[in-house]
């Protein structure tokens, strides 16, 4: 890897890798005041001006946040990688791949921004049936999905043409965990894919009067749960190649990294029922059997942690560390390239705790569809996840575009950092504490007749809301660092692959067998699904007509 | 240890019954909610010892009945709701009653009310322009 070190980055590339960059950004801006606007609502502070609906902003929220942001973020930064490790640039069939991928994923959310702000589609980014939305709000979807499908065709056309050019050889480790990330995408968004092109377009038509809605659910959650990964999973990319570079360290292990992605694979797809405990129609065996392999990607993510720490002390102790804790002192926290991943990491502890708890099948009762799940979801995909692609856009635009990172930009960079962890601690500990008092999720601002319960929650939803306009501060911020990166000084950037540590043990080849993989895949999703669908489909409870009720 | 903690969960829920909500699969037609047993009558009916039931229909944006229901301090009420529209949720805060209610099934759930007071039941699934507004009470005495 050393002979590519500080060799440019190939510019048709570059533009592709911007351009997703940048419309994930905008989509975080709109959310962004989307999102403050509603915990200003939700606080009791303000009420919106007439027209606005809190749940047009809310769909608009979380639409634009978990499914857009992330998505074209991903792509940008998987692609990057890919173009840089297999090769050094995209092969022309793979760029353009992506290029027409961007273009579907754009159409798709252009038009389901608008449905959404003509409020024909207030169903919230997991628009259950049978609220009806406008069929336009589904075919937007199906084009996001269909786009990213064909993003994935080109990583995968890559690193096929790499395996066969480089025959026997071990896939470089960024472009391998790309590819398990794109396998997760694939796998998962049939069960979505199906729902909206089978389901929700046909009766949203009115080609068919009824929908089946234990099975519409069933099938996004097939979908649901495996998207949550497909956040994580890049993120988990850049603390296991990227940061151990940052640092001066060496990756710990390339077989114990492959192999957490591999669980990953496994165990993130058969799972979905952990969000369906609280609902009828699905028996305690198939649940509780899902909840065991939820369960395992503990597995993995501990994996992760001991791995990633496991890097940091031993780059400390290289650099003359000494006692138990000695090396933290050796970690670069003025690098926001560092810092902004690891305050990622250090949430994520937490973050993932809350996980177990949601995911404890009869402990669910407790939280469930309260306001505790939405605080758990902001410590994951927007604090772990986001500022971890906040931090690599601190490196990855200076390098495609051939700028540098100014000590300014850096400084701002992880004042970004701080507001944005303080603003969540507010605002995600708030809504965790008021979960757990009972505080629903998804609700406009209401005192239920001033019922106590109610009002004993209005301090936490006015904490919730100052969190909010605090992380919009650090949206804000995010927003000129972008701009203030594309205008940066020229230069050349170094694009930071960690080596491998030479103490790891050699990568075993069955790790890169993609029969085995996949076949255990399939055989995990059949043995976890088969019997509850074939139970859905042919029961004989009429379907539901369609409602809108917004 | 994760495999303790999991059999724990499990004994819990095959063993002992503090499982989730909705083991059975209870269908109905969601269309014609209002003419079914025991949902045309919506209503709370003693059945026991200070046991009671609550059949209950939610809807966009309310509960059924609607007249306020009252029991005694220690009572039991096992719940079974429907919807005859959309998704809803049934949460009563400050306890573990919380389930979803989707139109096509019957959700039980059973709650022994030892204190008195009155509890508010509300919506926690979003059901559209006026879910916030969605909620019952019910009091104990």
């Amino acid at each position: 890897m050393t002979d590519s070190k500080l060799s440019t980055f190939d510019r048709k590339d570059g533009s592709l890798v911007i351009a997703h960059v940048l419309f994930a950004f905008g989509a975080l801006l709109i959310g962004g005041i989307a999102g403050m606007l509603q915990g200003m609502v939700k606080g009791g502070t303000i009420t919106l001006p007439a027209g606005i609906g809190y749940y047009e902003l809310l769909t608009a929220h979380g639409v634009l946040m978990a499914l857009i942001f992330t998505t074209y973020f991903i792509i940008g930064f998987l692609y990057s990688g890919v173009s840089k490790t297999l090769g050094g640039s995209l092969l022309p069939i793979a760029r353009k791949l992506g290029w027409w991928g961007y273009l579907l994923m754009s159409a798709g959310t252009l038009i389901g921004v608008v449905v959404i702000l003509l409020g024909k589609a207030s169903v919230l980014y997991t628009f259950y049936a049978p609220m009806k939305a406008s069929p336009w709000f589904y075919i937007a979807l199906a084009l996001v999905v269909i786009g990213s499908w064909l993003s994935g065709y080109g990583i995968f056309y890559q690193y096929r043409k790499w395996r066969k050019t480089n025959n026997g050889k071990l896939s470089p480790l960024f472009a391998f965990m790309s590819v398990i990330t794109m396998l997760l995408w694939q796998i998962a968004t049939i069960g979505v894919a199906l729902e909206v092109v089978v389901q929700l377009i046909p009766w949203s038509f009115g080609w068919v009067e009824t929908v089946n809605v234990v099975l519409s659910r069933t099938l996004f959650w097939f979908f649901g749960h495996p998207l949550v990964y497909f956040w994580l999973l890049p993120a988990y990319i850049c603390w296991y190649v990227v940061i151990p570079k940052i640092i001066g360290g060496k990756i710990f292990s390339d077989a114990l990294a492959r192999l957490s992605f591999v669980l990953f694979l496994l165990f993130s797809i058969p799972v979905g029922f952990h969000h369906q405990l609280m609902e009828p129609g699905i028996s305690h065996f198939w649940k509780y059997l899902q909840v065991v392999l939820t369960f395992m990607v503990v597995i993995p993510s501990l994996m992760t942690a001991f791995s990633l720490f496991a890097t940091f002390e031993q780059s400390g102790r290289a650099k003359g560390a000494k006692g138990l804790f000695g090396w933290v002192k050796f970690l670069p926290w003025k690098d926001v390239r560092f810092f902004a991943p690891f305050m990622g990491m250090l949430i994520f502890i937490p973050a993932g705790a809350g996980g177990l708890i949601n995911a404890s099948n009869q402990m669910n009762a407790v939280v469930h569809n309260t306001l505790w799940v939405t605080g758990h979801f902001h410590l994951t995909v927007a604090t772990s996840v986001a500022l971890t692609f906040f931090g690599i856009t601190y490196w990855l635009i200076p390098a495609v575009a051939g700028r540098v990172l100014t000590p300014r930009l850096n400084k701002l960079g992880i004042v970004q950092t701080i507001i944005w962890v303080v603003g969540m601690f507010i605002m995600s500990g708030g809504m965790h504490i008021v979960g757990l008092l009972g505080s629903p999720r998804r609700t406009a601002y209401n005192t239920y007749d001033d019922h106590p319960d109610a009002i004993l929650w209005m301090p936490y939803h006015v904490a919730m809301a100052v969190g909010g306009i605090i992380l919009f501060v650090g949206v804000l911020l995010l927003i000129y660092n972008v701009v203030a990166l594309l205008k940066a000084p020229k230069g050349e950037t170094e694009y930071p692959l960690g080596e491998v540590s030479e103490h790891a043990e050699p990568t075993p080849k069955y790790l890169e067998n993609w029969k085995l993989w996949l076949t255990v895949t399939v055989v995990l999703i059949l043995v976890a699904y088969t019997i509850p669908f074939i139970d859905l489909i042919g029961n004989t409870t009429p379907g539901s007509p369609g409602y809108v009720t917004w | 240890m994760l495999a303790v903690f999991l059999l724990v969960l499990g004994i819990m829920t095959f063993g002992t019954g503090f499982a989730p909500p909705n083991e059975h699969i209870h269908r109905i037609d969601p269309t014609k909610v209002s003419e079914t047993p025991p949902f045309d009558k919506p209503q709370l009916t003693k059945i026991g010892e200070n046991e009671y039931k609550a059949a209950m229909v939610a809807y966009a944006f309310g509960y059924d009945p609607a007249e306020q229901m009252e029991i005694p301090a220690g009572a039991t009420v096992h719940f079974e709701i429907t919807s005859s529209d959309v998704v809803h949720g049934f949460q009563i805060p400050g306890t573990n009653v919380n389930v979803m209610v989707t139109p096509g099934e019957i959700s039980h759930v059973s709650h022994t009310f030892e204190k008195p007071g009155e509890y508010l039941i509300l919506c926690n699934e979003y059901c559209g322009i006026a879910h916030e507004m969605m909620k019952t009470t019910i009091v104990v005495k």
